[in-house]
């Protein structure tokens, strides 16, 4: 909230000053029980939002505020729960301006007092539990957090629509986190009942242990998140190592990747899956490090033997990435990228559909790729030209459905033209006579004897 | 000297090696247990809707293991329930009123119903995980169940509170010191680098657990039975979280170990070559004290070691990179803490590799002579510079006659190029292994 317009001042300090009339109602009705309660889920307040985890687009934050104040809602009242939303003001989290400070600490309050009398009114029972209360409270608290959530959303869908009226695209980003931030928020709304149910028998320890195991949650999914990062660079990084033999097919597994993406994605494919034909692109072409360097090289019509190396080449990549767990389709579609619709393909001869689908999805991203990219024979062919070749083969070579949806993704997400490699000096790399992917091209195989 | 080790490593026979502390935690556990369900049988079972209701978690968590990095297996939710059946007061007014020997039958029971899915999708049952869980669970009880209907706990919130959290912290911990006594029997490593790992492993779950345990035998005295089902909920998921994350250290791994290959596939090094140096610098690793973060590092690092060579023109013959030139031994470090560094997200893997090729003592012009001594490369470097010496010697050959000749060759070249330190610990543990393969 850097430079704010004259209306965006107007609505904080509304929400600020509805928020201060409401809290200053309360403080001298509190008995010292209410004013430790207080204390101690304020303190829990500010540790969670201190502690918030960063959503990835923009500067909205995930924390379990609400957990605080819901609890304070139910064991001290809406007023309780108001001052206990108050504490945002002392959170420690960095990068907050004056005015965000003061607008989170007046939204927070504001949302706690609404929520403490949606449950007043809907006869919630304000004070320490017992076990009688507990079939009954569950109603009125599930809509108070409801109400919490959904207040919340909408203070701060307001703030952003003024802060960010001109920019668009940021609008668009708030509205696509916004399903999710409902959910875990509700889901963090219900350890507030647990707290207060805890409350009369252990009572401040009570959100200390609740959250413990949340907050290991949260680690343990931040652990995830940092080795998945960790796991996709190696992958690529290692996948890369074995293109540097070739220079002109640099970059080639990660296009095919996103071709195969662009293709499951056409054709809805489940997420799981799209994620396993990442890879699958990605390593697809592995097993080619088995064929011997001269027989790239080669300009002239290939022997039976060296075809037969080419041939075998998907069987090699298959031996290299058995071991990996996860990847049951993606293998599938790594040893029969280069089987054909018609049932020339190799290394099985499978035809239609006895080639998974992994494999015929590939195919086409892989040919595709090997055409709009430079090779040693001849310069990089237009997208159009490619698209030509791939209606020509489609049915014979390539699975038309596959082949149209390929194309209605590239007309709309365009498709990146690959830059011409450059050789270094001193760079070793093999330049390939023939591409095995080329279906304009075909490997020449000298007739048998 | 080379029979005189070999000797004093033969006096551990196979059998002796492995297993024997397994088999000796599983039959105090047995016997414990025997004791107790003869104590319950002759007084009988009391409070047997809580007894069931806790059984019931206890199988279920048994059923939901998780397996954490590093090869461990764990039950969050199962020994949440069993110490929280152990600490538990009252439920709602009633106070529970049994013996720490119920305890004891009732999570043994619970676990041997939660093992039994495993076993029949052919997993191993893991029976001393769980003799552990027992035993742990059992030294809970049996400190307090005798107290649990004294009044003072009964009154003083507070009092019973700091009792069963330290009770729930104990427990973990000799939980961590028993599976670090297993893995110091089974896999030789020192007890103290063991019990690290094992907290810096255990310590955020085992937080978790000690939690959830807490909660359940608190909100019993609030919500009833109830509570066994809602204070679980948070416990699944932080299980669920971690399985998530230690599905993709496994898989990470794999995949380090599968792509490793692709040298071989090209020809460019033995079939094996990556896989079984690997291993041995592991083994080295653990027998130098090293921590579990850092012997992940060496193990990536030992795998990739020779990838450098994939931007080779063409393959060294037979791969085996100790027969050529230093410069070109260096070169292949280079490129492949090169590609490495691409990923970026493994530096230091990337400077292991780098470094791979170093002698360990180096008179480094930059450096005076009789001054300070030059920074020597990492010790994990100088383990995989062993290794690979050993195994570019050896190959996969099982001849114990040419694994001793090698590590003797190695041996000879201690003052300058090959750390002493990591060529005794190969010595170890080649010795060890041709005693096991006898």
């Amino acid at each position: 909230l850097g430079r704010l317009s004259w209306a965006a001042r107007l609505y904080v300090a509304s929400v600020v000053a509805v928020a201060a009339v409401l809290i200053a109602r309360g403080p001298l009705t509190f008995s010292l029980n209410s004013w430790r309660d207080i204390a101690v889920l304020g303190l829990l307040l500010v540790i969670s939002d201190s502690t918030a985890t960063r959503l990835s687009s923009g500067n909205l934050s995930w924390s379990a505020n609400l957990t605080a104040t819901l609890a304070a809602a139910v064991l001290v009242g809406p007023v309780g729960a108001a001052v206990v939303g108050a504490c945002t003001a002392f959170s420690l989290r960095r990068g907050q301006s004056p005015a965000q400070r003061a607008f989170n600490t007046g939204m927070m309050a504001l949302t706690a007092y609404l929520a403490g009398r949606v449950f007043i009114e809907l006869h919630g029972h304000v004070g320490t539990l017992t076990a009688s209360s507990f079939p009954m409270i569950i109603g009125p608290f599930a809509v108070a957090a409801l109400a919490h959530v959904l207040v919340n959303h909408v203070l701060l869908g307001g703030v952003l629509w003024f802060v960010r009226n001109a920019e668009g695209a940021a609008r668009r980003s708030y509205a696509g986190v916004n399903a999710r931030l409902l959910l875990s928020d509700l889901g963090y709304g219900a350890f507030g009942l647990l707290i207060a149910a805890l409350w009369s028998v252990v009572g401040p320890f009570a959100p200390l242990l609740v959250l413990i195991p949340l907050f290991v949650a949260r680690w343990a999914v931040a652990q995830f998140a940092e080795q998945q990062r960790a796991y996709e660079a190696t992958v690529g990084a290692l996948c890369q190592a074995v293109e540097t033999k070739d220079f002109y097919t640099r970059g080639h597994s990660d296009r095919v990747s996103r071709g195969s993406v662009m293709i499951a994605r056409e054709i809805g494919m489940r997420a799981d899956r799209v994620e396993a034909i990442r890879y699958a692109g990605m390593l697809h072409d592995v097993g080619k490090l088995g064929v011997p360097t001269k027989v790239l090289q080669k300009t002239g019509k290939l022997t039976e033997e060296e075809y037969a190396a080419i041939q075998l080449h998907p069987m090699r990549g298959l031996d290299i990435v058995r071991e990996i767990g996860f990847l049951d389709e993606a293998l599938a579609g790594i040893m029969h990228h280069h089987e054909r619709i018609d049932g020339r393909g190799y290394p099985m001869g499978l035809a239609g559909d006895e080639i998974p689908e992994f494999a015929r999805v590939l195919a086409v991203a892989d040919a595709f790729d090997s055409m709009t990219s430079t090779r040693s024979y001849r310069g990089a062919r237009p997208s159009d030209e490619a698209i030509a070749e791939l209606r020509k083969w489609s049915g014979t070579q390539f699975d038309p459905a596959f082949v149209d949806a390929f194309v209605a993704a590239i007309k709309r997400e365009g498709w990146p033209r690959p830059e011409p490699p450059v050789l270094a000096d001193d760079e070793l790399a093999t330049i390939a006579a023939q591409d095995h992917d080329d279906p304009s091209a075909p490997l020449r195989v000298s007739d048998s004897l | 000297m080379v029979t005189t080790e070999r000797r004093h490593e033969l006096r551990r026979y196979p059998w002796q090696v492995r297993d024997s502390g397994q088999l000796l935690l599983v039959v105090a556990a047995g016997v414990w247990l025997v004791a107790a369900v003869a104590q319950t049988a002759a007084t009988g079972l009391h409070d047997v809707r809580t007894a069931v209701a806790f059984g019931a978690l206890i199988a279920f968590g048994e059923v939901l293991r998780l397996n954490l990095p590093g090869d461990r297996e764990s039950a969050p939710i199962g020994f949440a329930g069993a110490l929280a059946y152990a600490l538990l007061i009252r439920v709602g007014t009633h106070a529970g009123q049994y013996s720490a020997q119920q305890v004891v039958t009732v999570t043994a029971i619970g676990m041997i119903i939660g093992a039994l899915p495993h076993l029949a999708v052919g997993r191993p049952a893991r029976v001393s995980g769980m003799a552990a869980r027992l035993l742990c669970v059992a030294c809970v009880a049996y400190i307090f169940r005798p107290l649990a209907g004294d009044a003072a706990i009964v009154k003083h919130v507070g009092l019973a509170f700091s009792l069963m959290t330290s009770l729930a912290i104990v427990a973990l911990l000799l939980e961590a010191v028993l599976t670090a006594l297993l893995r110091v029997d089974e896999q030789r490593a020192r007890f103290r680098v063991a019990l690290v790992d094992e907290l810096h492993v255990q310590l955020p779950l085992g937080a978790a657990v000690g939690a959830s345990a807490l909660l359940i035998a608190f909100a019993a005295e609030v919500m009833g039975l109830a509570a066994l089902a809602v204070f679980t909920a948070p416990l699944l998921v932080t299980q669920v979280a971690f399985r998530r994350y230690a599905g993709i250290r496994a898989t990470y791994l794999q995949t380090v170990r599968a792509l490793a290959r692709v040298t071989e596939i090209g020809g460019y090094v033995e079939p094996g070559h990556s896989e079984r140096v690997s291993r041995l610098a592991v083994a080295i690793g653990r027998e130098l004290g090293i921590h579990e973060p850092q012997l992940l590092e060496l193990e990536y690092a030992a795998l990739m070691h020779d990838i450098g060579q994939l931007s080779l023109h063409d393959p060294i013959s037979g791969g085996a990179t100790i027969f050529v030139s230093r410069q070109d031994q260096q070169r292949i470090a280079e490129l492949g803490a090169e590609v490495i560094q691409q990923a970026q997200v493994l530096g230091s893997v990337a400077e292991i590799v780098r470094r791979q090729n170093d002698p360990h003592r180096d008179v480094d012009p930059a450096y005076p002579a009789d001054g300070e001594q030059s920074p020597g490369p990492p010790l994990s470097s100088r383990i995989i510079k062993a290794a690979n010496a050993f195994d570019d010697l050896v190959g996969s050959s099982l001849d114990p006659g040419r694994a001793v000749a090698a590590v003797h060759q190695l041996r000879l070249d201690t003052a300058k190029e090959y750390d002493p330190n990591a060529v005794e610990a190969l010595s170890r543990v080649v010795n060890r292994r041709s005693v096991i393969q006898m």
